[in-house]
């Protein structure tokens, strides 16, 4: 399936003009994925890139592979009914937060209970962009941006806790303005087997005044030296290992990463804080009771003959419904 | 003059016999037979061994099932019609009531004619009104004033009498003692472990009361109960000593069943099953759904089903990847979180190319629109079965009704294409689950396939339908184009309303989607000049559907040409109204029937031409608004001059509309009957 010859990030683009606002964390998604299409050889009519509602939706509009910009919160049933329908495709799915977590978190959480295999990325700003600044589901509480009328009345929900509670078995956060470290985790992702989830710090410069670059980059702490201390620092760092070796480690690695999700403000890990390749995917749960999923998937099946005559033998089915003459 | 005499209802439907000069001979095979009981109590197997044995002896049945939204211990009850010719619907006169406990009796034993019979455990005759807590207030105080103007008491015993008073065969049956001798017999230490077969008792005794004997019955026993030998042996036991007992204490009553020779194999079925099976022929192989009454049971079906037969498939020589795909059927159903994740997911399936479905009921058809807009507007072929029942809101969720028809054809913001099929009967409900997902890839747009809840669950013998016309048309496709093939528009307006479609994954294709207005090539545009273009291209797939499919498939038309009364229909009230019409026809009446299958787009000329010439157009359907007939007048500027309607959640029985139709034509009609039979 990987392409002989290597495809540049650039080759990946669409001549689509682009309209986020500059400095959006969007743009270091956006070349992300381009980098991690060209890193893992994909053939761009191989992949599916799958969106919601909102400025990240419309990164899918920039990227030349299939595109599917969808309804708001409705990215993962799509990408889902994708997947599943035609398992050879590569599917990544992006959302934004108030798409994915707000609107969309029903799909949330059942995405986990399936484990389908492929990427969920939620372009994560804490607010809504492109209906001019309200508080989305990671905003903290009490906090003020600058559209709000009032500081934050809801609480934040924490991304990385909600996924692994609904089962996601892989679970990541990155940083939109670190973009080979987001470019390495958006090639394990793909890579996972499973259900993996991306959750993606980025700036809003129009309207989340607050957690800006600058503030992820710790330029107002300097240190001795004059240096900025960024807030975002690297898990693997410090000899943190996400994975579940076996399935008795479950509670340990998942109580780790918990823990690990709680720290904010001074210190935000970035990296993998979870992952469990042990379970099962939905494809592989198919497959133990119809065996022939993968090699006859719903998309590439035979229905009828070239003339139109249908393929389907209904003879055992209407036996089952036939009584027989007196 | 209907045989039955009029029954105490304070809001009165008169039962009335199928016919009106009813002979001694023609009650032989012309039946209608009812069971009821407690949900979960087995009633559904009971109506089933009994339709499947007058299947087997040759008769043909239609049953229809009523249940509430319960689990267990509500009153549910399955009426049965068995008869020598076709039968589509069922009346509302019951011949032969089969009761095991006190309830069933309570509701129905007035339904039954003055010479039918009803079976019943005599240990229950001390049984007050009162003592059914599951018995509505309503129906509680009609029943109590029914008795009491009868100088009678308050218990069953006291209905019985009444019943007995005016001619109806009584038949107690004593269940605990049979049981008792059937758990001697088998060795059954705890008669609770059988206490389910009274089910099959009242069956077996049904039989016995009708003369039938019980050969068809065994075999019935032996379709429903496969596996187990030993519970078909007991059951066939207990049948047998309720049908002595029956044929012993009832032996004259006037309701015969006689076998019939019977060449011709016979479908068994219920409408849920034939919706599934156009649909599993047509190539469905993905479908989504959330639990929902009663759309689920077709789901259910598919699942169960899922693992397919091909034909022409070859041997099990080459595995490689390829050849499977050849050889290998399969349909995935998902089980979803919500109804919007049903249609999200169906229709991302439909990307791939595969022929994706979901299935639903109203309330969640009503979390669906933002998800069939989205079809609409990128043009993907997605079906959606929409099984109504009673609204608004949660409504009756166990009950009928044809109410969704004018939001299923605007369901939705903005102007947004899409084909609307309505199946009337089971071959339709066949054909129209294949045609659904021909139109969708011809034309690119989703597909609301219009059935309800009387189709759903309703169980009839149907002539094995021949399908061999139907073949698959997946409409346009584009290939990849060669290396000096421009960029691939998957919105070409070049040529013409359809543009070839590719599906994700191909190579040399690729395009992009979007909720927005969008450009040839997929990509958002908000360009006013676009726009226009776009949307008229949509437009006119509607228009060369309107062209291209068939008159047949569009309606139908019963009856004599050019008559100078027609009813106008559609959906499942074809059964009813098609034997109600037998009726009325046999009488002289000069009545035509236009059944609308395709709703959208619109029929326009048939309609208007098959109404031309009639002077009286009666609107037939199971809702409040006349739905229909507004939708007539809006297309063809013919209006209705009389409206037959029903909204209280029970299908149309064929008995009230052949009254209300009888006045129609006689003249007496109102221009606006509600008809209002049923419990």
């Amino acid at each position: 399936m990987a392409l002989e010859q290597v495809l540049k990030p650039a080759d990946y683009a669409t001549e689509v003009h682009n309209d986020w606002c500059p400095g959006c964390g969007d743009f270091g998604i956006l070349r992300t994925i381009q980098m991690a299409l060209s890193e893992m050889r994909m053939e761009p009519h191989r992949v599916t890139i799958v969106s919601g509602i909102g400025c990240s939706a419309k990164t899918i509009h920039y990227v030349k592979t299939y595109g599917v910009h969808t309804l708001h919160g409705r990215a993962l049933p799509y990408a889902s009914g994708v997947k599943l329908a035609n398992p050879d495709l590569k599917v990544i799915c992006l959302s934004g937060d108030g798409d994915g977590l707000g609107i969309g978190g029903g799909h949330f959480v059942n995405a986990g209970r399936r484990n389908v295999d492929m990427l969920y990325i939620i372009h994560d700003n804490g607010v809504y962009g492109l209906t001019k600044g309200q508080a989305s589901p990671t905003l903290k509480l009490g906090v003020q941006t600058k559209s709000l009328a009032h500081p934050n009345i809801n609480d934040a929900v924490n991304p990385i806790w909600l996924a692994l509670a609904a089962g996601a078995t892989w679970v990541a956060r990155g940083y939109s303005y670190d973009v080979k470290h987001l470019r390495d985790l958006i090639v394990d992702g793909v890579q996972h087997k499973g259900y993996a989830f991306l959750d993606v710090l980025q700036p809003c410069p129009a309207y989340n005044n607050l957690n800006t670059k600058e503030w992820y980059g710790g330029e107002d702490r300097k240190d001795e030296r004059g240096r900025a201390m960024p807030r975002v620092y690297t898990l693997g760092d410090g000899g943190y290992d996400p994975v579940v070796h076996d399935s008795s480690e479950i509670g340990k690695k998942a109580t780790q990463a918990l823990e690990k999700a709680l720290e904010w403000d001074d210190r935000i890990p970035m990296g993998v804080f979870y992952r469990n390749e042990l379970v099962p995917t939905y494809e592989e749960r198919i497959a133990q009771r119809v065996p022939t999923y993968r090699s006859a998937p719903p998309a590439l099946q035979r229905i009828a003959t070239e003339d139109g005559v249908p393929a389907t033998d209904l003879s055992k089915l209407l036996g089952n419904l036939t009584i027989p003459p007196t | 003059m209907c045989v039955a005499r009029r029954v105490g209802f304070s809001d009165p439907p008169a039962p009335c016999g199928p016919a009106d000069s009813m002979t001694k001979a023609s009650r032989t095979n012309d039946l209608s037979w009812m069971i009821g009981g407690p949900q979960g109590s087995g009633v559904d197997s009971s109506a089933n061994v009994f339709a499947r044995a007058c299947a087997h002896a040759g008769l043909n049945v239609f049953g229809k099932r009523e249940y509430y939204s319960n689990i267990m211990g509500e009153h549910s009850y399955f009426a049965m019609r068995a008869h020598r010719n076709v039968v589509r619907s069922h009346i509302d006169a019951v011949n032969v009531l089969a009761t095991f406990e006190a309830e069933t009796a309570f509701r129905h034993a007035r339904e039954v004619t003055d010479d039918g019979a009803i079976l019943y455990d005599p240990s229950l005759g001390k049984t007050r009104i009162s003592d059914v807590p599951t018995l509505e207030k309503r129906l509680a105080a009609d029943l109590k004033t029914y008795l009491i103007s009868r100088g009678l008491g308050e218990t069953l015993d006291d209905l019985l009498a009444a019943c007995r008073q005016r001619g109806v065969t009584l038949v107690p049956i004593p269940y605990r003692a049979l049981l008792e001798k059937i758990a001697e017999a088998f060795q059954v230490d705890q008669l609770s472990k059988i206490a389910r077969m009274v089910n099959m008792l009242a069956v077996g005794g049904s039989f016995g009361v009708l003369g039938l004997d019980l050969g068809p019955m065994e075999r019935a026993l032996q379709d429903v109960f496969r596996a187990k030998a030993n519970v078909v042996k007991m059951n066939a036991a207990g049948a047998k000593l309720a049908h002595e007992l029956a044929t012993s204490l009832a032996p004259d009553v006037g309701y015969r069943l006689e076998r019939i020779p019977r060449s011709e194999p016979r479908l068994f079925l219920m409408g849920s099953q034939a919706t599934a099976l156009g649909k599993i022929y047509g190539g469905l192989r993905f479908q989504t759904y959330y639990p929902i009454t009663p759309a689920s049971d077709e789901s259910e079906y598919l699942e169960m089903n899922e693992v397919l037969s091909l034909t022409g498939a070859a041997g099990p020589e080459a595995e490689d990847a390829s050849f499977a795909r050849d050889q290998v059927a399969s349909i995935l159903v998902v089980q979803t979180e919500d109804e919007i994740a049903a249609i999200t997911m169906a229709t991302g399936a439909a990307l791939t190319g595969a022929r994706a479905a979901t299935c639903t009921s109203g309330p969640g058809f009503s979390l669906m629109m933002e998800g069939i807009g989205w079809a609409s507007i990128n043009e993907v072929p997605v079906v959606i079965t929409l099984y109504q029942r009673a609204g608004p809101s949660t409504g009756m969720p166990t009950r009928h009704e044809q109410g969704d028809l004018r939001f299923a054809l605007h369901a939705g913001h903005g102007d947004a294409p899409r084909i609307l099929l309505a199946s009337g009967d089971f071959e339709e409900s066949i054909r129209d689950g294949f045609l659904a997902f021909n139109f969708a890839d011809r034309y690119q747009m989703p597909v609301i396939h219009l059935v309800d809840k009387a189709l759903a669950n309703s169980y009839a013998t149907v002539p094995v339908p021949d399908l061999s016309d139907l073949r698959v048309d997946r409409g346009a496709f584009a290939n990849g184009g060669g290396p000096n093939a421009g960029p691939y528009r998957r919105f070409d307006l070049g040529n013409g309303p359809v543009s070839p479609r590719a599906i994700l994954g191909q190579e040399g294709t690729i395009f992009w989607n979007t909720g927005d207005e969008h450009d040839e090539q997929g990509h958002i545009t908000e360009d006013p000049v676009l726009r226009n273009l776009m949307m008229e291209k949509r437009f006119a797939k509607l228009d060369l559907a309107a062209r291209e499919i068939p008159e047949d498939v569009k309606v139908r038309y019963f009856g004599p040409k050019d008559a100078d009364a027609v009813v106008v229909s559609w959906g499942s009230t074809k059964g009813p109204l098609l034997d109600a019409l037998d009726r009325l026809w046999a009488e002289g009446a000069r009545l035509g029937y236009l059944h609308v299958r395709l709703i959208n787009p619109f029929p326009v000329e048939p309609v208007a031409r098959l109404l031309a010439k009639a002077s009286t157009r009666v609107g037939v359907e199971m809702n409040f608004t006349a739905q229909l007939g507004g939708i007539v007048r809006e297309q063809t500027g013919v209006e209705m001059t009389h409206s037959i309607l029903k909204y209280n959640g029970r299908p149309m029985s064929s008995s009230e509309l052949y009254d209300a139709l009888g006045a129609v034509v006689r003249g007496t009609g109102p221009k606006r009957t509600v008809l209002t039979h049923g419990t």
